[in-house]
C-alpha cells in the first residue's frame, strides 16, 4: 500500500463550486428551518449553562461564567456544522442518494465532487457562527469589532472539521458506524477543549495532548480570544497549527472519499 | 480520444442511463434538469429552454414542481432520460433502460429511443429484454460471463443459429420416437419440445396427423431462443 497516494494534492476546478452550489440550492430550499439552529441553540446553553450552572461559579479567569462559554458555542457550532455536514450529510448523499454517481456522469470528476462538498461543509460553519454572533451580542457577551473576524475564521476551522467529517464518511462501513468517532473524538473534543471550562485545571499531560491532537482547543483559545476583545500575536501559534492541519485533512480526506468511490 | 486523458472532454458529449435511478432527491423535476444543466456549463437561459423542451420530450412538463421520491417508477426512468439529453449528447449510454417498468412506459421509452437514433445519436444499451435487443439494435452482442459469445444484427443471429421458427410441443415419449423416426431437429426443454424448423406449417400438419398431438403451436424464432440456446437454461448467480 503506498501511503504517498493519500497525500496526492487534489485538483481544484470550477467544478467544485457547481457542487458548492448544488448543496447551497438544497440549504436554500428550507432555509428558514435551517436558521432555526443557529439562533435556538445558544439561547439554550445561554440559559441552562451560562445564567443556571453559572449561578454556582465563581468567575473563571475575571469573566463571568455565560462570558466564558459564549466562544465555546461558537466554537463547537463551526465544529459541528461542518463535521455533521461532511459525515452524515456527504454519506446520504454518497450512498444512499447516490448524488455523486449521478455528477461524476458529467463533466465534473471525484474531486469536484468531494472539494466541493467540503467547501460547502465550511460554509455550514461560517453560516452558523454568523447568524450566532448577534444573538450572543445580544447579552452583551462579545466585544466588536473583533468578533466580526469570527466570521472568515470559521470558514477555516470549519474547513478542518469538514475534512474530519469526509475521512469518516470515507472509511466508515455503515452510517451507524459514524457514531463511534463521535463517541470517541468529537465528544471528548466537545468536552475537554477548554470549552465549559479552562484548559489549565486538567493535568498538565492531558492540556498536552489536548492541543496537540483536539483541533477544536486551538479554535476556542483564537474565538475566545476575540469575542474577549483580546487578540494577541500567541494566537498565531494556534493558527498556523489550524492551517496546517487543515491542508493535512484536506488533502487526506479527499484521497480517502476518492479510494472509496474508485472500486 | 483516450479515456485516461480526456475524461472531461468525452463526459461533454455522453449521457448516462445508469441502472438505479439516481435522481436528486432533494429536487423537483424541474430543478434536477436545471442544476444538471449547469454541470454542463450550459448557459442558464439556454438551459432552461433545454429542460422545457425535455420536459415536453418525456411527457413530464405537467409534473415539473413535483419532488422526484413521489414520482413513480416509469416517470423516473423518463426523467433519468431527460436529464441524459440536457447537453444534447452524441453518445448515449443506458443500462437496462426499461427494469421494472409497465408495458406503456416501456414502449414509449422504446419510440423515444428509436426517436433519437434517427437524429443520429449513437446509443449504446446492455439489457436482459430480448425483445427490447431485437426493437432497438442493429448491431448485438451477447455475453454470457463477461465473454462475448456472438455478435451481429439481431435478425441474421436468429437466422444463424436458430431458423425462422420453432414448433413447440409436449414432453411425451410417443412424440419423441415419432420425431425420431422423421429425423426432425428437436430438442428437450423440460415439459416441452422445440422443433427447430423453416416450414413450421408442414411439421405442425405432420405432427398432428401422424403423432396424434392435440397440443402444437407453431411460432417465428426469437432473439430469446438465440439466447437461452447460447447460454444454457441453468439459472444464473
Amino acid at each position: 500500500m503506498d501511503i504517498g497516494m493519500y497525500f496526492k494534492p487534489p485538483e481544484l476546478t470550477s467544478g467544485a463550486f457547481k457542487v458548492w452550489r448544488r448543496n447551497k440550492d438544497v440549504f436554500m430550499k428550507n432555509v428558514k428551518l435551517n436558521f432555526l439552529p443557529p439562533f435556538i441553540e445558544p439561547l439554550l446553553y445561554l440559559f441552562a449553562m451560562g445564567f443556571g450552572l453559572g449561578l454556582f461559579i465563581e468567575e473563571i479567569d475575571g469573566v463571568p461564567y455565560a462570558k466564558f462559554i459564549a466562544p465555546a458555542l461558537i466554537s463547537v457550532s463551526v465544529m459541528y456544522g461542518a463535521f455533521f455536514e461532511c459525515s452524515y450529510g456527504s454519506y446520504v448523499r454518497m450512498y444512499y442518494q447516490k448524488t455523486f454517481d449521478a455528477i461524476i456522469a458529467t463533466p465534473l470528476s471525484i474531486e469536484d465532487v468531494i472539494i466541493g462538498e467540503l467547501l460547502w461543509g465550511a460554509t455550514r460553519s461560517t453560516i452558523s457562527a454568523t447568524l450566532m454572533l448577534p444573538v450572543i451580542a445580544l447579552f452583551g457577551l462579545i466585544t466588536f469589532p473583533h468578533s466580526l473576524l469570527i466570521i472568515p475564521f470559521a470558514f477555516l476551522a470549519g474547513l478542518l472539521f469538514a475534512g474530519i467529517g469526509m475521512s469518516i464518511a470515507a472509511v466508515t462501513p455503515n452510517i451507524m458506524s459514524i457514531n463511534y468517532p463521535i463517541l470517541l473524538f468529537i465528544t471528548p473534543m466537545f468536552l475537554f477543549s477548554g470549552t465549559f471550562f479552562p484548559l489549565n485545571v486538567l493535568p498538565e499531560i492531558v492540556q498536552y495532548v489536548a492541543l496537540a491532537i483536539l483541533p477544536l482547543t486551538h479554535v476556542v483559545i483564537i474565538i475566545r480570544a476575540l469575542t474577549f476583545g483580546a487578540p494577541g500575536w500567541f494566537l498565531l501559534t494556534n493558527l498556523l497549527w489550524i492551517i496546517v492541519v487543515c491542508a493535512i485533512v484536506f488533502v487526506v480526506s479527499v484521497n480517502l472519499m476518492k479510494k472509496r468511490l474508485v472500486v | 480520444m483516450d479515456v485516461n486523458v480526456h475524461q472531461r472532454e468525452i463526459k461533454f458529449k455522453m449521457g448516462v442511463v445508469p441502472q438505479e435511478n439516481n435522481l436528486d432527491p432533494d429536487f423537483t423535476v424541474y430543478e434536477n434538469l436545471l442544476i444538471f444543466s449547469r454541470y454542463f456549463d450550459i448557459p442558464e437561459d439556454e438551459a432552461k429552454k433545454r429542460v422545457d423542451e425535455l420536459l415536453e420530450f418525456v411527457h413530464l412538463d405537467e409534473r415539473r414542481d413535483t419532488m422526484t421520491d413521489s414520482l413513480s417508477g416509469g416517470l423516473k426512468r423518463r426523467l433519468v432520460l431527460a436529464r441524459a439529453l440536457i447537453n444534447k449528447p452524441r453518445l448515449l449510454i443506458l443500462d437496462e433502460p426499461t427494469v421494472g417498468l409497465d408495458p406503456q412506459s416501456r414502449h414509449l421509452m422504446w419510440d423515444k429511443l428509436k426517436g433519437l437514433k434517427k437524429q443520429g445519436v449513437t446509443i449504446v444499451l446492455t439489457t436482459h429484454y430480448l425483445e427490447e435487443a431485437s426493437q432497438l439494435c442493429d448491431r448485438l452482442v451477447i455475453m454470457d460471463n463477461g465473454k462475448i459469445l456472438v455478435e451481429g444484427s439481431p435478425t441474421d443471429l436468429i437466422q444463424e443459429y436458430i431458423g425462422p421458427a420453432i414448433v413447440e410441443t409436449d414432453n411425451d415419449p410417443n412424440t419423441i420416437s415419432c420425431l425420431d423416426v422423421h429425423q426432425a431437429n428437436y430438442e428437450v426443454l423440460g415439459e416441452e419440445i422445440q422443433i427447430y424448423t423453416d416450414k413450421p406449417q408442414e411439421i405442425t400438419d405432420h405432427l398432428l396427423s401422424e403423432c396424434k398431438l392435440t397440443s402444437v403451436t407453431a411460432r417465428a424464432a426469437t432473439l430469446e431462443d438465440v439466447f437461452l440456446k447460447l447460454t444454457g437454461r441453468k439459472l444464473r448467480e
